[in-house]
């Protein structure tokens, strides 16, 4: 069973006067561990199409099963529990809250899921090593840099244990050397322990390290090429 | 941790949240020393009226409230007031002659109230022997001595050992008069009162009328405290079924009603403070959610829902009414306990407060229970103050909120 099922996806979004066809019919079945790539110019849909895969979205059209489950048409109630237990999401801007410690940043997942305490520890602290960040945890945002903000993001959407990560654009902030040393943490991740990517980006480094990249303009799949 | 989350995104912008909370800090600090200095007032007052005045409890002949009749006397007064003071909170009691009459001077003459007292025993129940500015209270020398209010003395122009008529009905209902001597005058809070009422000894005004010494028109009682009051009533009530017994709030109704509506004045005060300050903590957490709007996006998105979101905008809302709150309540306590020993004096206003019976020397205070009941006014606030930014942030569609 394909952990990511899309059949017939359409959003169409009312325009100023015409009606804008963002995502015109999409189709994809994306494997577990599978290392993915949507790619595609600026207004292409990419976004959108991860938005209502990652349930943030619904669609005009079209459904969307994350391991078998139908979360199109779900209520906002039943979308965010199920974004909280099965999707791990990781934002361009990092998004991480900048009261809180790293450790805090990613054990805050944790305690919404109603984990008990030594759990949540015993797991941040693992996660932040396994993001080389081991000596950072009781560091703020502002104390660290774009890139380790991106690994914190990195480490906090692994937290609960997703059946995937969603990533917009996760090196669009990053200079080259944090998003080698990111893209190197992620394969990582997803060769040893078998987690499941989805990327969208507009970045090479990105798109030559995905083994499966999906070309996505004006809404329709132009290409999937698996490498 | 959503209560850690909110305390600490309440120092997220530190000038901001200083800003509201001394805002906060100082409108509840002027709500709370008001209330207690307009109590300290109304207390004043209250114990004015029930020391100087009227005492806490009075008994009288049926009726005699209602015309001050002179013959509504009771018998035997002295074992009255012997009874009374055996009776359970009872700090003193006293009997007095109490007749309306004509007091005229060389110069003019005016109407007032004769009260015939006790000197000894009159001072175990009222404090008038310790407004006396001029001159000496009452005792057993001399002949026909009275003691008069300063505003009486100025009305009939007379000062010291100045000679005043007193006119009065005596027991065969002939019209008798006396030449008393001016020993003292004594000065209260109540301009009213100084000029309307007039002391002489009991024995002095039972001979010009005729009466046997052991009469009088009224029996004071004075006890330990104002909660006694509604206890030690009842048991002089069971004790004399025949006479008359009522308290001060009876005597006195607007003593009461001063208390009671000073009380609810205070609370809408406090209300349309806090409804003012409800409007500057909606304008802060709005702009707080603005700033936010990617923030609160993410956390959607990881799975916080919507009750975590609204506690946790609540929990923010009322940290702030609270720190400040509290900061203003425990000002005010400390500010109101220092003047309630030091006082506030008002002389500036003197003649203005002695007009409407108050004193210009205020000693403020505030009860324990007021202090409760404005916290919960606060963090109600609070809660109130939160529902629409923490509204706000409920609208927000997460996947538009991140991009933001």
């Amino acid at each position: 069973m394909s952990i990511i099922e899309i059949k017939g996806l359409h959003k169409v979004y009312d325009g100023k006067s015409l009606p804008v066809y963002a995502v015109n019919g999409i189709d994809i079945k994306i494997e577990a561990g599978e290392f993915t790539a949507v790619v595609g110019p600026s207004g292409s849909g990419k976004t959108t199409l991860l938005n209502i895969v990652g349930g943030l979205d619904e669609p005009t059209e079209g459904e969307v099963f994350i391991d078998g489950v139908k979360i199109t048409g779900l209520s906002g109630k039943e979308k965010t529990d199920f974004r909280m237990k099965n999707i791990g999401f990781v934002f361009q801007a990092y998004n991480l809250i900048p009261v809180f410690t790293a450790k805090e940043n990613v054990e805050f997942i944790l305690h919404l899921q109603g984990k008990p305490k030594a759990e949540r520890e015993r797991r941040t602290k693992e996660l932040l090593e396994a993001v080389g960040l081991g000596d950072r945890m009781d560091s703020r945002p502002n104390k660290l840099s774009g890139g380790q903000q991106q690994r914190v993001a990195v480490a906090r959407a692994l937290a609960s244990k997703p059946k995937f990560i969603l990533a917009d654009e996760p090196t669009a902030n990053l200079d080259s050397k944090s998003t080698d040393n990111l893209l190197e943490i992620m394969e990582k991740l997803n060769r040893e322990e078998n987690i499941t990517f989805l990327f969208s980006t507009h970045d090479q480094r990105v798109v030559s390290k995905a083994r499966r990249v999906i070309t996505i303009q004006d809404g329709v799949v132009v290409s999937d090429i698996r490498k | 941790m959503i209560s850690s989350f909110a305390w600490r995104n309440l120092w997220r912008n530190k000038l901001r949240s200083f800003v509201i909370i001394t805002a906060v800090t100082l409108g509840i600090f002027a709500g709370i020393f008001l209330m207690a200095f307009m109590n300290g007032m109304v207390n004043d007052r209250v114990q004015t009226i029930i020391g100087t005045e009227i005492s806490h409890i009075q008994i009288h002949r049926p009726g005699f409230m209602d015309s001050d009749l002179f013959t509504l006397r009771i018998a035997n007064a002295d074992s009255v007031v012997n009874v009374v003071n055996k009776i359970p909170g009872v700090s003193a009691a006293t009997k007095r002659i109490v007749i309306n009459s004509m007091a005229a001077s060389a110069e003019t003459g005016t109407g007032v109230k004769i009260t015939g007292i006790d000197p000894e025993n009159e001072k175990k129940v009222t404090s008038l022997y310790t407004k006396i500015i001029e001159g000496r209270y009452l005792d057993a020398t001399g002949k026909n001595p009275i003691v008069i209010g300063e505003t009486l003395a100025k009305k009939l122009k007379v000062g010291l050992k100045n000679k005043i008529i007193i006119t009065v009905q005596d027991v065969n209902n002939n019209i008798t008069g006396g030449a008393f001597r001016v020993v003292g005058i004594y000065r209260t809070d109540n301009n009213m009162f100084d000029e309307a009422n007039v002391y002489v000894r009991n024995s002095d005004i039972s001979a010009l009328s005729g009466l046997d010494g052991k009469e009088a028109h009224e029996v004071a009682i004075l006890l330990n405290n104002n909660d006694a009051t509604e206890a030690a009533g009842k048991a002089v009530a069971a004790c004399f079924p025949q006479l008359e017994v009522k308290d001060w709030l009876k005597i006195s109704p607007e003593a009461g009603y001063l208390v009671s509506a000073m009380d609810q004045y205070m609370y809408i005060f406090m209300v349309v403070i806090l409804l003012a300050l409800c409007f500057g903590i909606i304008n802060t957490m709005l702009m707080v959610i603005m700033e936010r709007v990617r923030e609160l996006g993410m956390l959607m998105a990881i799975g916080m829902n919507k009750l975590k979101v609204f506690m946790m905008i609540m929990l923010e809302t009322v940290f702030l009414s609270l720190t400040g709150g509290v900061l203003g309540i425990v000002g005010g306590y400390f500010v109101t306990r220092y003047f309630e020993h030091a006082g506030i004096n008002l002389y500036f206003w003197k003649e203005a407060f002695a007009s409407m019976g108050y004193s210009a020397m205020v000693y403020p205070v505030i009860e324990p229970g007021t202090m409760i009941i404005v916290t919960i006014m606060v963090i109600v606030t609070g809660i109130f103050s939160s529902l629409y930014p923490a509204y706000k942030a409920l609208k927000l569609n997460p996947s538009q909120a991140i991009r933001s």
